[in-house]
């Protein structure tokens, strides 16, 4: 009213004048990402892929593609198949995790990294030699082992398969061992 | 011929460099700093010689007017980044001060289309009536003491005359573009100038009563006091209106981003474009110019030298005009309007009858040559200052409650829609 909400709003403005800029200049500077942030540059250890296909088989958009052959080469920890072909197309992936959350094995991760910008869409297919080249900053989403050691992608040394880690239970036991709900469940049947 | 002579350091000192010679050493002889016997140019050619002094003083101002506008779209940018928590361009240059260059650059190289349904030769004229109308104001700023390139007496009418021009570009513009959006741009701008010239007009009234002359130096020199303590609501209205006047915000109806694109200039690219930025930002400084030279004595100030003052002055204004335009939302074409004629126009109004009364009865009437005059006192001033201020709160808030601006509007206008909804 008679221009007193005008000052009101200059002397907001004001106090932001003197405020410091909240931006980041960001290829000097970046912003704190999180250690669970779901990136663009997938993670693949090559010595845990058995190539069983069960990302691909998962992905709600069918955009990895997988080929193999029966034996062959030395494979570290999953001996079935050698893989020829492993490409994602991250041109039309949506992030949603389902390949890692899928991934026996323990071989796919999330990538940390946002800048796999190109200029053609045909090389936003990451294949299996950019994958291996690529540095193993794996993101800990659904990979607590990983998150248990408090890994943090942005501030430490990229992680070989070795120091990964694994999901609790090894995979090459027969038997998977029970769990306590588990156990319960079979207790009430045998009753 | 001689006044020019006098009254301009640089127009003298070029003027004697090329034709200093025993003829009219009277007029050289007070250079003292440079001290030429013999001009380059041999005797007879004076003539040649005071073209040439006109043009480069002409070049100088034009030159210098259009440096500046290119780097207060740079300091526009990053004063405005700083009100809302940003940095602004700074990757260009230290601090991003070559951004302008680098702006440059890029509209030079950019395709300049001109619209298959366009009137071409109105469409090219446009930015160039634009820009012009900016240049030509500055012969008659005082930069400075005795930096002008003209003192005419008519100095404010000519202004006024000449930034009047700035319409008639925007319509061309828009006229000529073959857009409907560039035609709503247009007429918006025929709309808003001519109702804002009005009462920005108006409001000078006052300040050519009291100063007696029309012309800008003569305005600087009557400020015994300041004029924007003397008329606190000409200032008011000057301020408001010709924000209004050079389209920004909260009065940027005529290239309203959300809702016709950019106005008259939206089918205009590369340079043309470029040009109707850098008038439109001139504008600013013209403007700003205009109201340090009305209402803060223009150059006059102690200790630093006149043309830093005026520098001050100038960017002071600016700063307040960024500041306005990162505070304020942009208000609708009714509201601009009504804004214009039930309130501006009232309050200059109010401004010419006080003043003059004010004038009239404390002014001492001297008759010289050039007729009867008013001349005003510092204390009448500050008296004059004192009775301004009270009229100013009386009439501003009177004017509000009259014409239902003040926040009763908000309240009447939720009551009839309430009434239409029929709860």
């Amino acid at each position: 009213m008679y221009g007193l909400g005008i000052l009101k709003g200059l002397t907001v403005t004001m106090r932001n004048f003197f405020r410091k800029p909240f931006t980041v200049q960001y290829p000097e500077e970046r912003v704190a990402q999180h250690p669970r942030f779901r990136g663009e540059e997938f993670t693949w250890y090559e010595e845990r892929c058995t190539g069983c296909a069960s990302c691909a088989k998962y992905c709600p958009l069918g955009i990895i593609k997988i080929v193999t052959h029966p034996g062959g080469e030395h494979v570290s920890e999953g001996q079935e198949y050698a893989i020829d072909v492993f490409d994602i197309d991250i041109g039309r992936c949506m992030f949603c995790g389902l390949c890692v959350e899928a991934c026996p094995y323990d071989a796919l991760f999330m990538g940390s990294g946002f800048e796999e910008g190109q200029y053609s869409r045909k090389d936003l297919v990451i294949t299996k030699d950019r994958l291996i080249k690529a540095d193993k900053k794996p993101s800990t989403w659904f990979r607590p082992q990983l998150e248990s050691q408090q890994y943090n992608s942005q501030s430490e040394s990229p992680v070989d398969w070795e120091n990964a880690g694994r999901e609790p239970w090894p995979y090459h036991m027969p038997v998977r061992p029970q769990s306590a709900e588990e156990s319960l469940e079979q207790g009430e049947e045998t009753k | 011929m001689n006044s020019l002579l006098e009254s301009n350091v640089i127009f003298r000192n070029v003027y004697c460099f090329w034709a200093a010679n025993p003829g009219n050493a009277e007029q050289c002889t007070p250079v003292g700093a440079v001290a030429v016997k013999d001009g380059l140019l041999p005797g007879g050619l004076e003539w040649l010689a005071y073209v040439m002094a006109g043009l480069s003083v002409i070049l100088l101002i034009v030159n210098v007017y259009l440096v500046f506008a290119a780097l207060y779209t740079y300091v526009d940018r990053r004063v405005l980044a700083k009100f809302q928590g940003r940095i602004g361009p700074n990757r260009v240059g230290p601090f991003g001060i070559l951004q302008p260059l680098a702006d440059g650059i890029k509209l030079m190289t950019k395709e300049d289309l001109v619209p298959a349904g366009a009137d071409r030769w109105i469409f090219n004229l446009a930015p160039v009536v634009m820009m012009s109308s900016g240049i030509l104001v500055l012969a008659v700023l005082p930069f400075g003491k005795d930096s002008f390139v003209v003192d005419l007496n008519i100095g404010i009418l000519y202004v006024f005359a000449i930034t009047g021009v700035n319409t008639l570009a925007m319509f061309m513009a828009g006229l000529a573009s073959a857009n409907r959006y560039a035609m709503f741009g247009g007429m918006r701008a025929v709309a808003q100038l001519i109702s804002y010239e009005i009462p920005v007009v108006l409001s000078v009234v006052g300040i050519v009563m009291m100063a007696g002359t029309m012309s800008l130096v003569g305005i600087v020199e009557a400020q015994k006091v300041p004029f924007i303590f003397v008329q606190p609501l000409a200032f008011f209205v000057f301020i408001a209106g010709s924000s209004a006047e050079m389209n920004r915000s909260p009065f940027d109806q005529v290239e309203a981003e959300g809702e016709i694109i950019a106005g008259y200039h939206t089918e205009y690219s590369g340079m043309k474009f470029g040009v109707f930025q850098a008038a439109e930002f001139g504008a600013v400084l013209i403007t700003s110019a205009l109201i340090a030279t009305l209402f803060l004595k223009g150059w006059e100030g102690p200790f630093l030298p006149s043309h830093v003052w005026f520098l001050l002055k100038l960017f002071f204004f600016a700063f307040i005009f960024i500041w306005i335009r990162a505070t304020l939302p942009r208000l609708r074409i009714d509201q601009i309007m009504a804004y214009a004629w039930k309130f501006l126009l009232p309050l200059s109004l109010i401004n010419i009858f006080v003043v003059a009364a004010e004038v009239l009865l404390l002014g001492d009437q001297i008759t010289d040559s050039s007729g009867v005059s008013m001349d005003l006192t510092t204390s009448d001033m500050w008296i004059m200052a004192g009775i301004n201020v009270v009229v100013a709160i009386v009439a501003v808030i009177g004017l509000a409650k009259i014409t239902g601006m003040d926040a009763r509007e908000s309240t009447k206008v939720a009551n009839v829609t309430r009434v239409i909804k029929g709860t």
